[in-house]
């Protein structure tokens, strides 16, 4: 279960990644965000962003056109 | 990750019109959201994208022959022309016809959830980009420190030097 949720449906490049760096810029390590999003580039987008941050990409799903990535806070 | 020397971008940024105002800040956001350090050194026309009234900031049709002219509304098949290569440049010369572009354009953005520029501009200097502007031609084009937003730095080429000799990632817009 995530400790935060972050709803970004609607938004493009680069908002979807600024919002994300932002919540969890709020987050203690270890702890939980989920991000939805409708915008089909930041699948690459959330995992070249952890990549890139060392935050940890556990999950991504899609569920009728919205994207759900779950990241752990490093 | 903590910021190192080797994290830092530059980028040159240095075109004025609407359009270009885009590709600086999305990129400079962008990469302090993801670690880097990012400075944005803004010469010549690049100027008016640190102005506090941003306004002035238009897109031309003229001489941009790339730039795909679609209407944001209106029904489907309408939606689906492209006008940039159907209408002559004479045509952009009628008063009024620049201000029409840059409307539908900023339409066209807001539909697709594109960030507005002074939206993009305030996150980056949330996230500390640092903003240098070229105190040359601020005082060649006639500019007044206090035309541009706060936080801005004014120094010369040397500068930009000094900020770009640590990094790694250097861009010129």
């Amino acid at each position: 279960m995530a400790d935060e949720t972050l709803d970004a449906s609607g938004l493009n490049c680069p908002l979807p990644i600024l919002k994300t760096k932002k919540a969890l810029s709020k987050m203690d390590a270890g702890k939980i965000l989920d991000v939805i999003s409708t915008d089909a580039g930041s699948v690459k987008d959330i995992e070249a962003f952890c990549n890139q941050t060392g935050n940890k990409l556990i999950s991504t799903a899609e569920e009728g056109g919205k994207y759900i990535f779950t990241i752990e806070k490093a | 990750m903590a910021n190192t020397d080797n994290n830092k971008m530059t980028i040159i940024a240095t075109k004025g019109t609407f359009d270009w105002a885009f590709p600086p800040f999305i990129i400079a956001s962008t990469g302090v959201a993801m670690d880097k350090e990012v400075t944005i050194f803004f010469t010549f026309y690049g100027l008016n994208l640190l102005l506090k009234d941003t306004s002035k900031l238009r897109v031309s049709p003229i001489g941009n022959p790339a730039m795909p002219m679609k209407m944001p509304f209106g029904p489907k098949w309408l939606q689906k022309i492209d006008f940039g290569p159907k209408l002559p440049n004479l045509f952009w010369q009628i008063p009024g016809t620049e201000w029409m572009a840059t409307f539908l354009m900023k339409k066209t953005m807001a539909k697709h959830g594109v960030a507005k520029m002074e939206e993009l501009r305030a996150m980056c200097q949330e996230f500390d980009v640092k903003f240098i502007a070229c105190e040359m031609t601020v005082e060649l084009f006639g500019y007044d420190k206090s035309d541009f937003v706060d936080g801005v730095e004014f120094a010369g080429a040397a500068k930009y030097f000094d900020e770009a000799a640590s990094g790694d990632h250097h861009l010129y817009m």
